[in-house]
């Protein structure tokens, strides 16, 4: 095994031995037991709610875990200082950034699966049809989550814990706007306004563009060829993002 | 090639404000490790010492110089699979066990599996950690983070052994023990390199040692020879039924007299004048119990040298070179 897959898998353990990813784990299923109840609560539509409910709780508690220890996943070993063994070995630093990237993110998958799987179940017990939408919806989600973990590492290569954090809520906050407000200025006038949109939208990544869970819970699939691209595009921001994460880290003193 | 050699090494760190003067953490440091020695590196806390450790790992650049590791580059990543390294007050994985921790460390540094279970059974016997294998790092005693910090820097049985402080924390049969497998080590052909403030184990178990102060090099050499140099060796001498009150003579030779009982203990500047006090001891109707050369020690060198620099801390401020 290589020293990215050494550090993933130590990265991966560390956080099977974090309690705090159990709790919120276990709040992702209670979210999505109060959405059976507030399902109760409407009129109609039991079935679009719990759907929906569902799938905004695994999204929320998701990106929570992917910006929370996404920040600190660099950070917390110069801090500790547990970095020091690990860079005087033979392994580079851009091994390691990618490591602990994909130690994360396998456990975000297994976080996942675990928030799908009672999702699904809670679908089962209440009759509400499992269709390909649902899937495709997780799938974005999950794309989406390794975005916003991206992001979360860049901003720690280079600045503080908190500072991060502040980075990567304001970046992912836009990353749900840039479209709309795209289309708001279309019609602007004012050039300089038009061109700072444009550049956001073109700079920072289009969450929106990950985001189908509205018409998911309706039992609406999206176009495979639309979920595929979204999906290449994710992936490729985060590559973008990680490349320059390690290039930020090549040039660290420790 | 020497194992290490570093060649008028720099580093300094910007104030981060206009007009300060960077901080200067080394100065023109220049040095070498010959294979198979232990060398002392020692220098007061703030000294850069660990500074200059960073950078000969690659865990901080220099603002100049050159630094080598067994013939490469520091941060050489292929060097480093020849070097073990031990940081200071180490912190590690708490959540791992002592032997998930050195088999982690041991497929970072490419060993397969049944070397990793062979190095791991060997070296926490070695540092007498074997009832403790299961044990999560979190329950571990600093003397014992300390010694299992050691493992790790062995696991892959490194050529260059790099050591920060790594006495620090441990009781004194635990700095023994750190002594003789320092010592066994070079024993079997290592080179250990490591820092400390802690005279007594530069002047027990190091082959050569450098005196780090702000930053430069201020002496380097065999422990034997540095504290030989140029410092004069004082003598004690312990007689019996003598009296020494009002003895001017004696009082003229001596730099402290201290009587307790029968028994007087007379402390000479130099070697000099030995003859004079015992022909009057005996004059005197006293009686010679011992004569002791008070060799002067590693420390007696560190003092001075650290008085010296204190005076010498203003240039050092602005990036004054050593000369």
């Amino acid at each position: 095994m290589g020293a990215i897959g050494v550090i993933a898998l130590n990265a991966f353990r560390e956080s099977l031995r974090d309690k705090i990813l159990y709790n919120l784990v276990l709040f992702a299923g209670l979210l999505i037991g109060l959405s059976v109840l507030l399902a109760d609560l409407s009129i109609t539509e039991h079935h679009k709610v719990i759907a929906d409910m569902g799938l905004a709780a695994i999204n929320l508690i998701g990106v929570i875990i992917a910006i929370f220890v996404g920040i600190s996943l660099v950070n917390k070993e110069i801090e500790r200082r547990t970095i020091y063994t690990i860079m005087a070995r033979p392994i580079s630093r851009a091994s390691f950034v990618l490591g602990k990237y994909l130690g994360l993110a396998l456990t975000l998958f297994v976080n996942l699966a675990i928030m799908v799987a009672v999702f699904l179940l809670t679908l089962w017990l209440y009759h509400v049809p499992i269709q390909l939408s649902i899937f495709q919806a997780v799938l974005l989600i999950f794309v989406e989550i390794l975005v916003v973990t991206a992001v979360a590492l860049f901003f720690s290569t280079f600045s503080s814990t908190t500072l991060s954090a502040i980075f990567t809520l304001g970046l992912y906050v836009i990353g749900h706007l840039t479209a709309d407000l795209r289309t708001l200025v279309a019609n602007s006038e004012s050039g300089p306004i038009k061109s700072l949109v444009d550049l956001l939208y073109y700079l920072c990544p289009n969450l929106d563009m990950l985001n189908i869970k509205g018409q998911a819970a309706v039992g609406i699939a999206a176009a495979p060829e639309y979920v595929i691209l979204a999906s290449l595009y994710g992936v490729m921001y985060a590559g973008f993002l990680l490349t320059g994460a390690c290039l930020v880290f090549q040039q660290r003193d420790f | 090639m020497d194992d290490i050699v570093t060649d008028n090494l720099t580093k300094s760190y910007a104030s981060g404000w206009p007009g300060r003067p960077p901080f200067v953490a080394l100065d023109g440091l220049s040095l070498s490790v010959r294979r198979g020695e232990i060398f002392g590196f020692l220098g007061p806390n703030g000294a850069g010492k660990t500074t200059t450790l960073k950078i000969l790992l690659g865990l901080v650049r220099a603002t100049s110089g050159q630094a080598y590791l067994l013939g490469q580059p520091a941060g050489d990543v292929a060097a480093r699979r020849r070097i073990g390294f031990l940081p200071e007050s180490p912190y590690f994985y708490d959540y791992l066990t002592a032997e998930e921790f050195l088999g982690f460390y041991g497929r970072l540094a490419g060993l397969d599996r049944g070397a990793i279970t062979q190095r791991v059974t060997d070296l926490l016997g070695l540092v007498g950690l074997t009832e403790a294998r299961t044990r999560q790092l979190r329950k571990f005693s600093k003397g014992m983070l300390q010694r299992v910090g050691l493992a790790q820097a062995l696991i892959h049985d490194p050529e260059l052994i790099i050591l920060d402080e790594p006495m620090t924390g441990l009781d004194p049969v635990g700095r023994k023990q750190v002594r003789d497998l320092i010592l066994s080590l070079r024993d079997r052909g290592k080179t250990v390199f490591f820092s400390t403030h802690i005279l007594h184990d530069v002047e027990m178990i190091c082959d050569r040692v450098g005196i780090v102060m702000k930053g430069r090099l201020v002496a380097s050499g065999r422990v034997d020879e540095l504290v030989r140099q140029d410092h004069t060796q004082s003598v004690e001498v312990v007689c019996q039924q003598l009296k020494i009150e009002g003895n001017a003579f004696i009082h003229s030779l001596a730099t402290r007299v201290l009587q307790q009982g029968q028994q007087c203990l007379i402390v000479l500047p130099s070697p000099d004048a030995v003859d004079a006090l015992v022909g009057e001891i005996r004059r005197q109707g006293g009686r010679l119990l011992s004569v002791t050369p008070h060799k002067a020690s590693l420390e007696d060198l560190f003092f001075q040298e650290a008085t010296q620099q204190t005076s010498l801390s203003l240039p050092h401020m602005t990036g004054g070179r050593a000369s």
